[in-house]
Protein backbone atom coordinates (compact mmCIF):
# COMPACT_ATOMS: atom_id res chain seq x y z
CA UNK A 1 0.00 0.00 0.00
CA UNK A 2 3.03 2.44 0.78
CA UNK A 3 4.28 2.31 -2.50
CA UNK A 4 0.72 2.69 -3.79
CA UNK A 5 0.87 5.62 -2.05
CA UNK A 6 4.28 6.89 -2.58
CA UNK A 7 3.57 5.96 -6.49
CA UNK A 8 0.64 8.77 -6.60
CA UNK A 9 2.22 10.91 -4.13
CA UNK A 10 -0.36 11.45 -1.94
CA UNK A 11 0.56 12.16 1.39
CA UNK A 12 -0.82 10.08 4.50
CA UNK A 13 -2.88 12.59 6.80
CA UNK A 14 -2.22 11.30 10.29
CA UNK A 15 1.13 12.86 10.57
CA UNK A 16 -0.74 16.04 9.59
CA UNK A 17 -3.52 15.28 12.10
CA UNK A 18 -0.71 14.69 14.51
CA UNK A 19 0.97 17.98 13.80
CA UNK A 20 -1.88 20.02 13.61
CA UNK A 21 -3.57 18.78 17.11
CA UNK A 22 0.14 19.55 18.85
CA UNK A 23 0.32 23.30 17.23
CA UNK A 24 -3.43 23.91 18.39
CA UNK A 25 -2.84 22.77 22.03
CA UNK A 26 0.22 24.45 22.86
CA UNK A 27 -1.90 27.33 21.89
CA UNK A 28 -5.24 26.17 24.07
CA UNK A 29 -2.82 24.88 27.03
CA UNK A 30 -1.10 28.55 27.65
CA UNK A 31 -4.53 29.65 28.74
CA UNK A 32 -8.02 29.86 28.41
CA UNK A 33 -7.34 34.29 28.76
CA UNK A 34 -5.69 33.70 25.02
CA UNK A 35 -8.40 34.56 23.29
CA UNK A 36 -9.24 37.49 26.17
CA UNK A 37 -6.18 38.90 25.45
CA UNK A 38 -7.07 39.29 21.40
CA UNK A 39 -10.37 40.64 22.38
CA UNK A 40 -8.92 43.09 24.44
CA UNK A 41 -5.83 44.13 21.80
CA UNK A 42 -8.59 44.74 19.68
CA UNK A 43 -10.56 46.99 21.45
CA UNK A 44 -7.50 48.68 22.79
CA UNK A 45 -5.46 49.75 19.64
CA UNK A 46 -8.95 50.75 18.46
CA UNK A 47 -9.51 52.83 20.69
CA UNK A 48 -6.10 54.70 20.18
CA UNK A 49 -6.62 55.20 16.43
CA UNK A 50 -10.22 56.37 17.19
CA UNK A 51 -8.95 59.47 19.47
CA UNK A 52 -7.15 60.73 15.77
CA UNK A 53 -9.17 59.68 13.19
CA UNK A 54 -12.66 58.52 12.79
CA UNK A 55 -12.98 54.22 12.11
CA UNK A 56 -15.72 52.91 10.70
CA UNK A 57 -15.76 49.53 12.42
CA UNK A 58 -16.95 47.54 9.33
CA UNK A 59 -13.92 48.57 7.74
CA UNK A 60 -11.65 46.93 10.44
CA UNK A 61 -10.93 43.08 9.45
CA UNK A 62 -8.68 41.29 12.17
CA UNK A 63 -6.96 38.17 11.28
CA UNK A 64 -5.52 35.97 13.78
CA UNK A 65 -2.66 33.21 13.17
CA UNK A 66 -1.52 30.65 15.51
CA UNK A 67 1.86 28.85 14.48
CA UNK A 68 3.94 26.54 16.17
CA UNK A 69 6.54 29.09 17.15
CA UNK A 70 4.83 32.53 16.73
CA UNK A 71 1.59 33.53 16.29
CA UNK A 72 0.01 36.48 14.12
CA UNK A 73 -2.34 39.10 14.47
CA UNK A 74 -3.38 41.20 11.77
CA UNK A 75 -5.42 44.34 12.23
CA UNK A 76 -6.49 45.86 9.07
CA UNK A 77 -8.05 49.24 9.15
CA UNK A 78 -9.47 51.03 6.22
CA UNK A 79 -7.99 54.86 7.35
CA UNK A 80 -10.44 57.09 5.43
CA UNK A 81 -8.78 59.52 3.37
CA UNK A 82 -9.15 63.25 4.38
CA UNK A 83 -11.59 65.11 2.94
CA UNK A 84 -10.82 67.44 0.56
CA UNK A 85 -11.74 70.77 0.83
CA UNK A 86 -15.16 72.29 -0.90
CA UNK A 87 -14.35 73.44 -3.88
CA UNK A 88 -16.03 76.88 -4.66
CA UNK A 89 -16.68 76.85 -8.37
CA UNK B 1 -11.66 1.01 49.91
CA UNK B 2 -13.70 1.59 47.48
CA UNK B 3 -12.85 3.34 44.50
CA UNK B 4 -15.01 6.11 42.30
CA UNK B 5 -13.92 5.88 38.59
CA UNK B 6 -15.27 8.77 35.91
CA UNK B 7 -15.35 7.77 32.46
CA UNK B 8 -15.80 10.69 30.49
CA UNK B 9 -14.23 12.35 26.98
CA UNK B 10 -15.45 15.80 26.47
CA UNK B 11 -17.16 14.78 23.12
CA UNK B 12 -19.90 12.70 22.63
CA UNK B 13 -20.26 9.25 20.62
CA UNK B 14 -16.56 7.86 21.29
CA UNK B 15 -17.43 4.85 23.37
CA UNK B 16 -17.71 6.67 27.16
CA UNK B 17 -21.57 4.51 27.56
CA UNK B 18 -20.07 1.14 25.88
CA UNK B 19 -16.87 1.32 27.56
CA UNK B 20 -18.71 2.06 31.09
CA UNK B 21 -20.87 -0.95 30.42
CA UNK B 22 -17.62 -3.25 29.53
CA UNK B 23 -15.24 -1.93 32.06
CA UNK B 24 -18.25 -2.51 34.77
CA UNK B 25 -19.64 -5.65 33.41
CA UNK B 26 -15.23 -7.20 33.15
CA UNK B 27 -14.42 -5.68 36.94
CA UNK B 28 -18.07 -7.61 38.24
CA UNK B 29 -16.71 -10.61 36.28
CA UNK B 30 -13.49 -11.22 38.39
CA UNK B 31 -15.52 -10.68 41.34
CA UNK B 32 -15.65 -7.05 42.26
CA UNK B 33 -18.86 -5.73 43.89
CA UNK B 34 -19.40 -2.65 41.34
CA UNK B 35 -21.95 -0.03 40.49
CA UNK B 36 -22.34 1.99 37.36
CA UNK B 37 -23.77 5.08 37.38
CA UNK B 38 -25.55 6.89 34.67
CA UNK B 39 -24.46 10.92 34.95
CA UNK B 40 -26.30 11.72 31.78
CA UNK B 41 -29.40 13.31 32.80
CA UNK B 42 -32.19 13.56 30.05
CA UNK B 43 -30.52 11.28 27.56
CA UNK B 44 -29.87 8.24 29.80
CA UNK B 45 -28.54 5.20 27.99
CA UNK B 46 -26.39 3.29 30.00
CA UNK B 47 -30.08 1.33 31.00
CA UNK B 48 -29.93 0.40 27.51
CA UNK B 49 -26.82 -0.55 26.44
CA UNK B 50 -26.35 -2.89 29.67
CA UNK B 51 -30.24 -4.56 29.02
CA UNK B 52 -31.85 -3.31 32.05
CA UNK B 53 -33.91 -0.31 30.27
CA UNK B 54 -37.41 -1.89 31.10
CA UNK B 55 -36.41 -2.79 35.05
CA UNK B 56 -36.02 0.65 35.94
CA UNK B 57 -38.42 2.07 38.42
CA UNK B 58 -36.36 5.10 40.41
CA UNK B 59 -33.36 7.05 39.42
CA UNK B 60 -30.43 8.75 40.36
CA UNK B 61 -32.09 12.15 40.69
CA UNK B 62 -34.91 10.40 42.79
CA UNK B 63 -32.31 9.17 44.89
CA UNK B 64 -30.88 12.83 45.40
CA UNK B 65 -33.87 14.57 46.01
CA UNK B 66 -34.65 11.73 48.56
CA UNK B 67 -37.79 10.54 46.81
CA UNK B 68 -36.26 7.22 47.01
CA UNK B 69 -33.97 4.90 48.64
CA UNK B 70 -30.84 4.22 47.12
CA UNK B 71 -31.46 0.58 47.14
CA UNK B 72 -34.77 0.77 45.86
CA UNK B 73 -33.05 2.79 42.25
CA UNK B 74 -30.44 0.17 41.84
CA UNK B 75 -31.10 -2.92 39.49
CA UNK B 76 -28.88 -5.91 40.33
CA UNK B 77 -27.71 -7.13 36.75
CA UNK B 78 -29.52 -10.71 36.26
CA UNK B 79 -26.31 -11.99 34.56
CA UNK B 80 -23.43 -11.10 36.92
CA UNK B 81 -24.79 -10.56 40.11
CA UNK B 82 -22.12 -8.28 41.62
CA UNK B 83 -22.92 -5.44 39.29
CA UNK B 84 -25.47 -2.90 39.45
CA UNK B 85 -27.03 -0.42 38.14
CA UNK B 86 -27.87 3.18 38.84
CA UNK B 87 -29.75 4.89 36.15
CA UNK B 88 -29.91 8.36 35.00
CA UNK B 89 -33.65 10.40 34.96
CA UNK B 90 -35.04 10.33 31.20
CA UNK B 91 -37.72 13.30 32.03
CA UNK B 92 -35.64 15.20 34.70
CA UNK B 93 -33.84 18.44 34.22
CA UNK B 94 -30.09 18.20 34.89
CA UNK B 95 -30.30 20.53 37.05
CA UNK B 96 -32.26 18.54 39.41
CA UNK B 97 -28.78 17.47 40.81
CA UNK B 98 -27.57 19.00 43.11
CA UNK B 99 -24.05 18.87 44.38
CA UNK B 100 -25.25 17.57 47.77
CA UNK B 101 -27.37 15.42 46.72
CA UNK B 102 -24.57 13.76 44.40
CA UNK B 103 -21.59 14.20 47.09
CA UNK B 104 -24.33 11.85 49.51
CA UNK B 105 -25.03 9.58 46.81
CA UNK B 106 -21.62 8.64 46.27
CA UNK B 107 -20.96 8.42 49.48
CA UNK B 108 -23.46 5.98 50.22
CA UNK B 109 -22.42 3.95 47.02
CA UNK B 110 -18.64 4.19 48.70
CA UNK B 111 -19.70 2.28 51.15
CA UNK B 112 -21.64 -0.56 49.52
CA UNK B 113 -19.49 -1.52 46.61
CA UNK B 114 -15.80 -1.69 45.85
CA UNK B 115 -16.20 0.02 41.94
CA UNK B 116 -18.65 3.12 41.40
CA UNK B 117 -18.07 3.74 38.19
CA UNK B 118 -19.42 7.21 36.67
CA UNK B 119 -20.85 7.82 32.82
CA UNK B 120 -20.19 10.88 32.33
CA UNK B 121 -22.49 12.99 29.86
CA UNK B 122 -20.74 14.32 27.11
CA UNK B 123 -19.65 18.38 26.70
CA UNK B 124 -17.90 20.47 29.92
CA UNK B 125 -20.74 21.44 31.93
CA UNK B 126 -22.36 20.90 34.69
CA UNK B 127 -23.40 17.24 34.25
CA UNK B 128 -20.23 16.49 33.07
CA UNK B 129 -18.49 18.22 36.26
CA UNK B 130 -20.61 16.38 38.70
CA UNK B 131 -19.84 13.51 37.10
CA UNK B 132 -16.34 13.76 37.67
CA UNK B 133 -16.26 15.89 40.89
CA UNK B 134 -15.90 12.77 43.13
CA UNK B 135 -13.38 10.27 40.99
CA UNK B 136 -10.09 9.25 42.77
CA UNK B 137 -9.29 7.85 38.84
CA UNK B 138 -10.19 8.54 34.99
CA UNK B 139 -10.89 7.30 31.71
CA UNK B 140 -10.39 9.39 29.34
CA UNK B 141 -12.21 7.60 26.18
CA UNK B 142 -10.66 9.25 23.04
CA UNK B 143 -11.04 8.15 19.72
CA UNK B 144 -7.87 7.83 17.39
CA UNK B 145 -9.69 11.75 15.64
CA UNK B 146 -8.98 15.03 15.84
CA UNK B 147 -11.69 16.22 17.60
CA UNK B 148 -11.94 13.92 20.19
CA UNK B 149 -7.93 14.25 20.95
CA UNK B 150 -8.98 18.08 21.34
CA UNK B 151 -11.55 17.67 23.37
CA UNK B 152 -9.74 14.69 25.58
CA UNK B 153 -6.83 17.30 26.26
CA UNK B 154 -9.44 20.09 27.86
CA UNK B 155 -11.03 17.59 29.67
CA UNK B 156 -7.75 16.44 31.09
CA UNK B 157 -7.56 19.55 32.14
CA UNK B 158 -10.54 19.78 33.84
CA UNK B 159 -9.83 16.62 35.48
CA UNK B 160 -6.93 18.81 36.79
CA UNK B 161 -8.77 21.81 38.27
CA UNK B 162 -12.05 20.90 39.50
CA UNK B 163 -12.33 18.07 40.90
CA UNK B 164 -12.81 17.67 44.64
CA UNK B 165 -9.26 15.92 44.59
CA UNK B 166 -7.58 18.72 42.65
CA UNK B 167 -9.18 21.35 44.88
CA UNK B 168 -7.45 19.46 47.84
CA UNK B 169 -4.32 19.64 46.40
CA UNK B 170 -4.50 15.57 45.43
CA UNK B 171 -3.40 13.99 42.59
CA UNK B 172 -6.42 11.99 40.42
CA UNK B 173 -5.16 8.67 38.60
CA UNK B 174 -6.09 9.69 34.56
CA UNK B 175 -5.68 6.70 32.00
CA UNK B 176 -6.27 6.75 28.30
CA UNK B 177 -8.90 4.45 26.33
CA UNK B 178 -8.39 4.45 23.13
CA UNK B 179 -11.54 3.64 21.12
CA UNK B 180 -12.68 2.50 17.93
CA UNK B 181 -8.72 1.76 16.89
CA UNK B 182 -7.92 0.79 13.86
CA UNK B 183 -4.35 -0.61 13.35
CA UNK B 184 -4.14 -1.62 9.99
CA UNK B 185 -5.36 1.99 9.25
CA UNK B 186 -3.10 3.57 11.38
CA UNK B 187 0.01 1.58 10.11
CA UNK B 188 -1.21 2.97 6.80
CA UNK B 189 -0.67 6.38 8.00
CA UNK B 190 -4.64 7.03 7.84
CA UNK B 191 -5.35 7.34 11.51
CA UNK B 192 -3.06 8.89 14.32
CA UNK B 193 -0.87 6.00 16.08
CA UNK B 194 -1.34 5.29 19.62
CA UNK B 195 2.11 7.04 20.33
CA UNK B 196 0.77 10.31 18.56
CA UNK B 197 -1.96 10.05 21.14
CA UNK B 198 0.18 9.19 23.95
CA UNK B 199 2.55 11.75 23.11
CA UNK B 200 0.24 14.67 22.79
CA UNK B 201 -2.15 14.20 25.85
CA UNK B 202 0.57 12.66 28.27
CA UNK B 203 -1.34 10.15 30.36
CA UNK B 204 -0.78 6.84 30.51
CA UNK B 205 -2.64 4.20 28.46
CA UNK B 206 -5.19 2.08 29.84
CA UNK B 207 -5.96 0.02 26.53
CA UNK B 208 -6.38 -0.02 23.33
CA UNK B 209 -10.15 -1.08 22.01
CA UNK B 210 -9.93 -2.30 18.61
CA UNK B 211 -12.61 -1.17 15.95
CA UNK B 212 -14.97 -3.86 16.20
CA UNK B 213 -18.99 -5.42 15.50
CA UNK B 214 -19.27 -6.98 18.13
CA UNK B 215 -19.54 -3.59 20.13
CA UNK B 216 -22.64 -2.99 17.84
CA UNK B 217 -23.83 -6.43 18.25
CA UNK B 218 -23.59 -6.48 22.07
CA UNK B 219 -25.47 -3.15 22.25
CA UNK B 220 -28.03 -4.61 19.79
CA UNK B 221 -28.18 -6.99 22.52
CA UNK B 222 -28.37 -4.65 25.62
CA UNK B 223 -24.85 -6.46 27.27
CA UNK B 224 -21.59 -5.54 27.72
CA UNK B 225 -19.21 -6.52 25.27
CA UNK B 226 -17.47 -8.23 27.58
CA UNK B 227 -20.44 -10.69 28.37
CA UNK B 228 -21.84 -10.97 25.00
CA UNK B 229 -18.64 -12.21 23.47
CA UNK B 230 -15.88 -12.58 26.08
CA UNK B 231 -13.39 -13.63 23.89
CA UNK B 232 -13.54 -10.50 21.04
CA UNK B 233 -11.16 -8.67 20.65
CA UNK B 234 -12.47 -5.58 22.22
CA UNK B 235 -13.17 -7.69 25.30
CA UNK B 236 -9.98 -8.81 25.56
CA UNK B 237 -8.68 -5.07 25.44
CA UNK B 238 -11.59 -4.18 27.99
CA UNK B 239 -10.69 -7.59 30.35
CA UNK B 240 -6.87 -6.50 29.94
CA UNK B 241 -7.89 -2.86 30.98
CA UNK B 242 -9.67 -4.30 34.00
CA UNK B 243 -6.71 -5.50 35.25
CA UNK B 244 -4.17 -2.40 34.58
CA UNK B 245 -7.26 -0.79 37.08
CA UNK B 246 -6.24 -3.22 39.74
CA UNK B 247 -2.86 -1.89 39.31
CA UNK B 248 -1.10 -4.85 37.30
CA UNK B 249 1.16 -3.98 34.59
CA UNK B 250 1.06 -5.28 31.58
CA UNK B 251 2.04 -4.52 28.14
CA UNK B 252 -0.65 -2.95 25.78
CA UNK B 253 -1.43 -4.82 22.68
CA UNK B 254 -4.58 -4.31 20.45
CA UNK B 255 -6.38 -7.37 20.48
CA UNK B 256 -7.18 -8.67 16.89
CA UNK B 257 -10.16 -11.03 16.20
CA UNK B 258 -9.28 -14.73 15.48
CA UNK B 259 -10.76 -15.09 12.54
CA UNK B 260 -11.07 -18.83 10.78
CA UNK B 261 -11.54 -19.67 7.02
CA UNK B 262 -15.11 -19.81 7.15
CA UNK B 263 -15.25 -16.15 8.69
CA UNK B 264 -13.17 -15.12 5.96
CA UNK B 265 -14.90 -16.76 2.81
CA UNK B 266 -18.04 -15.33 4.30
CA UNK B 267 -17.08 -11.79 4.91
CA UNK B 268 -15.70 -11.95 1.21
CA UNK B 269 -18.78 -13.81 -0.38
CA UNK B 270 -20.72 -10.62 1.72
CA UNK B 271 -18.67 -7.59 0.58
Amino acid sequence: MSFLTSLFGRKTSAPIARDRLQILLAHERAGEGQSELIAKLQEEILEVIKRHISVDQDKVQIKMDRGAGVSMLEIDIEVPEAKPAAKTA
Amino acid sequence: MAKVLVVTSGKGGVGKTTSTAALGAALAQTGKNVVVVDFDVGLRNLDLVMGAERRVVFDLINVVQGDAKLAQALIRDKRVETLSILPASQTRDKDALTPEGVARVIEELREKFDWVICDSPAGIERGAQLAMYHADQAVVVTNPEVSSVRDSDRIIGMLDSTTERAKKGEKIDKHLLLTRYDPARAARGEMLRTEDVLEILSIPLLGIIPESEEVLRASNLGMPVTLSNPTSAPSRAYFEAVRRLEGETLDVSVPTERKGLFDWLFKRSVA
